[in-house]
């Protein structure tokens, strides 16, 4: 569920490629507004009023990827992964 | 499931999704499905799918067990409204005495609240109680009740379908347009002769269905239609449309439709619907939590002619959309938006701390309760 790091572009080399480009995605019930996403990822992640992530849904540029993996990483809710960008989801 | 492709059938409970593509998903998946036929009806103004059961409680059962075997599930369970539940428990017996089912048919009696109707809230109600909707991934149709496949249906959809299954795709065209063929239950509320539902072909002048319903009982300044989580729309241009999405330019939802009489304040009611709404929040998801009763507040500022930061509350009906579990804020966001738009004069008159209605009292019905 927490794709993210090296390991699992090892375990899946097609994810080498960028032919997959990836979007961050957020679990909003898991997530409780800890606010250490937007920290890591100011360009693409902001807080709402309430502390709560405002999440970019583009796909993410080459330049950020490392960064979106660390949000992905530090999140002590585990409430963030990184999905397929061209797959709809009810989550944002 | 060719003939329910052909027939455009699309789902009843609100958010119009093709039901061939839906059992389609189901039928993919490896291990055993599940049929859960969602009769919860949690919007408090909607009464169709109790109609539906307390009348032809048969019908939906038979297109359950339709989808039963087209998804190859050997259970099928039925939720509905405390109200007919004596109905369908009838029912069932009758049909095992007739043993005509392959079907393993349950009943549950519904959670009775506004969010307990989506679909994974109704998986998690039946698999644990909980009557709140679950985060996704995973979908239903992968790993819903017990980690098997799951379909949901709204009982509305299931009738359909039995009949289709009966009768075919070219007779179910034979009603509605060729883009929304067949019919709909609706049902219609406010300034209105006779209350309550009606089945109704898609594409039938809205003007036709309130005459169908006993005629406007007054002059009115707007219709709220789809459900609460739908959208308000200006009389004078709605009544000469076509009772479609194509025609009205918005989704049909759950087929709720409420005429505000001139006399009532727009605003006031939706004021009256945001915080009922926000009140039935799952309380899961921050921004749905939180944002709703900030929005509430707001709005009810807004009523009351107290001082509005009407910035604020646009921006924050903006940032809500889309980041739920479940659709509940987008509903919420999509409704007051459309108030804000449509009672736009009203809204003026009520920033100066004015408000031109000429009767306060209630149009639309919110339950008492910890949430009225």
């Amino acid at each position: 569920m927490h794709r993210s790091g090296p390991a699992s572009h090892l375990a899946n080399p097609q994810r080498l490629v960028l032919v997959n480009p990836v979007r961050i995605r957020v679990d909003r019930i898991a997530c409780d507004g800890r606010g250490l996403c937007a920290e890591v990822l100011p360009e693409l992640i902001r807080l709402d009023d309430w502390g709560f992530p405002i999440i970019d849904q583009g796909v993410i540029p080459g330049h950020l990827e490392a960064h979106a993996e660390d949000a992905v990483e530090l999140c002590p809710k585990m409430a963030l992964w990184l999905a397929e960008a061209d797959r709809h989801g009810p989550n944002r | 499931m060719g003939e329910i492709e052909r027939s455009g059938l699309v789902g009843r409970g609100g958010a119009a999704f093709p039901t061939a593509k839906k059992l389609l998903a189901v039928t993919f998946q490896p291990g055993r499905a599940v049929v859960i036929a969602n009769g919860t009806e949690g919007e408090p103004a909607s009464e169709k799918d109790r109609a539906l059961l307390a009348r032809a409680p048969h019908l939906v059962l038979d297109g359950a067990a339709v989808a039963a075997d087209l998804v190859a599930a050997g259970e099928a369970i039925i939720v509905v409204h405390r109200d007919v539940r004596g109905t369908v428990d009838r029912a069932l017996e009758e049909r095992r005495a007739a043993r005509i089912d392959r079907t393993q048919f349950r009943v549950v009696t519904a959670a009775d609240r506004f969010v307990a109707g989506e679909a994974s809230a109704v998986v998690n109600w039946v698999a644990r109680g909980k009557p709140v909707p679950m985060a996704k991934p995973p979908r239903l149709a992968e790993r819903g009740l017990g980690d098997r496949p799951t379909l949901v249906q709204n009982v509305e959809t299931l009738a359909n379908l039995a009949l289709i299954a009966r009768l075919g795709a070219t007779w179910y065209r034979t009603l509605g347009t060729s883009e929304e063929p067949g019919s709909m239950l609706v049902t219609i509320l406010g300034a209105i002769g006779t209350p309550g539902v009606l089945e109704v072909e898609i594409g039938t002048p809205v003007s036709n269905l309130l005459e169908q319903a006993g005629g406007l009982t007054g002059p009115i300044q707007a219709l709220l239609v789809g459900g609460y989580f739908g959208r308000w729309l200006p009389a004078e241009v709605s009544l000469r449309r076509p009772f479609s999405a194509r025609g009205l330019g918005i989704g049909l939802g759950a087929g709720l439709v409420i005429a505000l009489p001139v006399s009532a304040c727009g605003v006031a009611e939706t004021a009256r619907l945001a915080r009922y709404l926000a009140n039935e929040s799952a309380g899961q998801c921050g921004p749905c939590a939180f944002g709703l009763p900030a929005i509430a507040n707001e709005l009810e500022s807004l009523a009351q002619g107290r001082p509005t930061h009407m910035a604020i509350l646009k921006r924050w009906i903006s940032e809500i959309e889309g980041r739920g579990a479940c659709s509940h804020p987008d509903g919420v966001a999509r409704m007051i938006r459309s108030a804000l738009e449509v009672f736009a004069n009203e809204v003026t008159q009520h920033e100066g701390g004015w408000c031109t209605a000429v009767d306060q009292r209630r149009i639309l019905p919110t339950p008492n309760g910890w949430s009225s």
